[in-house]
């Protein structure tokens, strides 16, 4: 009889687990986990060594993962508001991280492109970098919430024009920034070992969690996204919460652009952040969030980014060629986003409820 | 089959799951008749076009139509459309983009060439024989909404149909275009075509028919001349009130002194873009009244425009004595009106979202951005509701779309109730739910009325109406035609006002 009951509350957490949002990147995470561990355990090795100014850094495949997967993190957590209010995604987000990067680089360096000394503090770089990202997100913004565009539609004109913009910016020559405190940002900060970019990843997490306690951005978004006409209705302006949403996402970028110039103090228009708002989009959709906008869970978004980055690593790992790694990453896809698709998840629930009352009948 | 008879429908039946739609219908169109069909939303009018054009597959009955021999079985559109019925529905079914010819004969080509200037010629003739002013390769969007209708109604007449059906044709007409379909549909008439017209514009019907079938219920009510079948008669037989049953509705309202209480909220001479005539209104603390009319009068239009809905174009607005503007919904609810829309689908529910969040939009948004409730007071708020409202749920973190269709208008109710406002309007708040609802709804506006709320009630249903209101608005063809209360306050009055014209 215990046993029975044990059985059943065993089933039910594991039915009610499938249905949590969290779960789909969360079992991603877990398999590649489990693939890498069988395949090599050696791949969650984390080793402590020292750079040439003798300060500590931790080096691994583990480490890689939350270094290289902070920009696509923070870019998730815009998509994940942007896809929620206005039922579609932003393409835009690689070549508008190549507009903040150079404005970064141009406030930084002035007419110089190889200056020896920085012309501007970096914190107003960055700011003036935010303002400029954040006026991208508000031109697509005002496409979408004012114009009706669809978001795929209107973004797809930045999608086109940034990196052109990008390269203008710097009259298409390629600044370099020789001051190492720049390139804290996208490094190390000196003693500590864990690098910089997951601190301010970090940091991005907490403000739009904090935001989402004390505003009521979530609830707002969600109601946007689910029924227009019905917030409407209730007060609200389903135009300005779009709008809203766009230029959060333009302040993330900003974020992730100063990350991705900082890591090589410099900037490549063409390839920086190349294809990275399909990640960020396929993150969203990892995390369990529809694209067609509504409900929202940005934690799954978050946790789906890295799990994008762990795939990139883990096929690295497997010495896969660069330009191969794109077609083994789709048929990765295919299986997460199919295994994630509501009417599959209904069938393995399903199945587990028909698991259950035979189980139930052999043992009583 | 009777001599002149187009198309006869016997004894139809269709049901749909828990609902009955249509239930022993006879129908019958003659040769070169404008057969009006009339019933109040639900009565099935739209079921029987559906069945007749193959859209709805009949459960039972035979559907005859002339030159074709016995009952003819209509399993398609496709099928409907080769025994001659044609339809053309209120929205434009045709393609905006593409001429007004190539719109008449697309689909109906033989093989894969298309001779342009064929095509044109015969488009050209066509719509010079029926007097439609417009050039075969106009495009059709550049034409106005009348010529479009008109190119579908051509269209229809090119394919040979004997049998039209209009569904609402002139809802988004202006008099002058309504004036040309119906020299087209009279020209038609006289070719012994013919047209079954849906509407509820009662005046174009008396203009344009010669008869008249009205549905109730999804059964039949009957079929009758014009002539023989004065307004009010239409008017009590779609309501399904007879003229002398008055004297049952006991009416328990207390009788309301105006003069006592303050004016809550005042408007002079309100009009909104959706097509309704300026009005004024008012509406004292404590009251309780309503807007009646048929459906399509423009009762809800009202109520928009005082709740800024839609885009308030002119008037003047006092609430509680001092003029104030409101030109979206979020002013409304500052000087504390609430507003529960007619379409609780479209207009009502945040389906995904939990009946706590439903609960809560509202008093949220007027609360204001920076200051979220916390989910512990949320959850107590919703529950202060699901317990006030006796609201059906599995718990608070329930998707509202999960829920029937009666708790889920608690939910929208409770949403409003939580924002406490002094003035409260329900539109339709009774429609598609229980009778035990519909009841303790009822019961609620009254509590809330005698607590010293003032509220706008609207229903299809005057019964209720009767029950709760102590005056009535009356709306006909978008125009707000009376007001009655004390005495004036009967099913006879109500049905004479809504019908108008000639009653007397």
């Amino acid at each position: 009889m215990s046993q029975n009951t044990k059985n059943n509350t065993a089933s039910s957490i594991i039915t009610a687990m499938f249905r949590k949002q969290i779960f789909i990147p969360l079992a991603a995470l877990l398999i590649l986990a489990l693939f890498n561990f069988i395949m090599d355990p050696s791949f969650f090795k984390i080793t402590l060594g020292h750079n040439s100014n003798g300060d500590p850094l931790l080096s691994g495949n583990i480490i890689s993962i939350i270094d290289y997967g902070s920009e696509l993190a923070i870019l998730a957590v815009g998509m994940t508001l942007v896809t929620a209010a206005s039922r579609g995604q932003d393409i835009s987000v690689g070549a508008a991280i190549a507009i903040s990067g150079s404005v970064v680089l141009r406030v930084l360096c002035g007419t110089n492109s190889r200056p020896d000394e920085l012309q501007a503090p970096i914190i107003v770089a960055f700011i003036i970098s935010c303002f400029v990202a954040m006026a991208c997100g508000a031109f697509n913004g005002v496409l979408v919430s004012v114009f009706k565009i669809q978001p795929m539609v209107a973004t797809l004109i930045l999608f086109t024009a940034g990196r052109s913009i990008a390269a203008w910016i710097n009259n298409n020559e390629l600044p370099v920034v020789t001051d190492s405190t720049f390139s804290v940002f996208g490094g190390y900060i000196p003693g500590i070992p864990i690098p910089t970019p997951f601190f301010i990843a970090l940091a991005c997490f907490v403000v739009i969690f904090l935001v989402l306690k004390f505003t009521t951005l979530g609830l707002y978004v969600q109601s946007v996204g689910i029924n227009e006409e019905t917030s409407r209705l209730n007060g609200l302006n389903p135009a300005l919460i779009k709008f809203i949403t766009y230029v959060i996402l333009g302040l993330c970028v900003a974020v992730a652009g100063l990350i991705k110039v900082s890591r090589i103090s410099s900037i490549n228009y063409s390839v920086v952040a190349k294809d990275i708002e399909m990640d960020a989009i396929l993150a969203v959709a990892l995390g369990g969030n529809a694209l067609g906008g509504g409900k929202f869970n940005i934690s799954a978004s978050i946790l789906g980014a890295y799990v994008i980055q762990f795939l990139t690593t883990t096929l690295y790992k497997f010495q896969v060629q660069s330009d191969a790694l794109p077609a083994y990453k789709a048929v990765v896809v295919i299986l997460l986003v199919v295994l994630s698709a509501p009417i599959v998840r209904e069938k393995i629930a399903a199945l587990f409820r028909k698991l259950r009352p035979a189980r139930a009948e052999q043992n009583g | 089959m009777q001599e002149k008879s187009l198309l006869e429908m016997r004894g139809i039946y269709k049901s749909f799951p828990g609902v009955k739609a249509l239930r022993n219908v006879d129908f019958t169109l003659r040769e070169g008749e404008i057969h009006a069909l009339m019933g109040e939303n639900g009565a099935g009018k739209s079921t029987l076009i559906k069945v007749l054009t193959g859209v709805h597959v009949k459960d039972g009955g035979d559907i005859f139509i002339k030159g074709h021999g016995g009952a003819v079985q209509i399993r398609s559109p496709q099928e409907a459309q080769n025994l001659g019925i044609s339809t053309v529905y209120q929205e434009i079914s045709l393609c905006p983009n593409l001429s007004v010819a190539e719109n008449i004969f697309i689909g109906r080509g033989k093989g894969p060439a298309v001779n342009w200037r064929e095509m044109n010629k015969k488009a050209g003739e066509l719509l010079d024989s029926l007097g439609i002013a417009v050039k075969p390769n106009q495009q059709l969007a550049s034409c106005s909404i009348a010529v479009q209708q008109m190119v579908a109604i051509a269209r229809a007449v090119d394919m040979e149909c004997s049998v039209l059906i209009l569904d609402e044709p002139t809802s988004s007409l202006d008099e002058s275009e309504v004036e040309k379909l119906f020299g087209l549909m009279r020209d038609l008439k006289k070719r012994g075509v013919g047209i079954i017209f849906v509407t509820h514009f009662l005046d174009q019907v008396y203009e344009v028919c010669d008869r008249i079938t009205v549905l109730r219920d999804g059964q039949l009510v009957g079929e009758y001349e014009i002539e023989k079948l004065p307004r009010v008669q239409l008017v009590s037989k779609m309501l399904g009130k007879e003229l002398d049953d008055m004297a049952d509705i006991k009416n328990d309202i207390p009788q309301y002194d105006e003069a006592r209480n303050k004016i809550v909220y005042e408007a002079e001479n309100l009009c909104s873009s959706e097509g309704i005539k300026p009005f004024n209104f008012r509406i004292r603390k404590g009251e309780v009244n309503g807007f009646t009319g048929l459906l399509g009068s423009g009762r809800s239009e009202c109520v928009r425009a005082i709740f800024g809905a839609d885009k308030v174009t002119s008037g003047k607005v006092w609430v509680d004595g001092k003029q104030v503007k409101i030109n979206k919904p979020i002013d409304a609810m500052k000087h504390g009106i609430a507003y529960l829309a007619e379409d609780r689908k479209r207009d009502g529910i945040v389906g995904d979202l939990s009946v706590r969040d439903n609960i809560i939009l509202a008093l949220q948004v007027k609360k204001g951005f920076f200051r979220p409730f916390s989910k512990a007071q949320a959850t107590k708020f919703a529950d202060e509701y699901i317990k006030l409202l006796d609201i059906k749920t599995a718990s608070v973190n329930t998707p509202i779309k999960s829920l029937s269709g009666g708790n889920q208008q608690k939910v929208i109710l409770g949403r409003w109730l939580l924002t406490h406002p002094n003035y409260l309007i329900l539109d339709e708040p009774t429609r598609g739910i229980d009778v035990g609802t519909k009841v303790d709804i009822q019961k609620l506006v009254l509590k809330l009325a005698s607590e010293g709320m003032s509220i706008t009630f609207i229903s299809s249903e005057t019964d209720e109406m009767l029950r709760t209101c102590s005056r009535l608005l009356v709306m006909r063809d978008r125009k707000l035609v009376g007001e009655l209360k004390g005495d004036q306050l009967t099913q006879n009055t109500i049905m004479n006002t809504i019908a108008g014209g000639e009653q007397k």
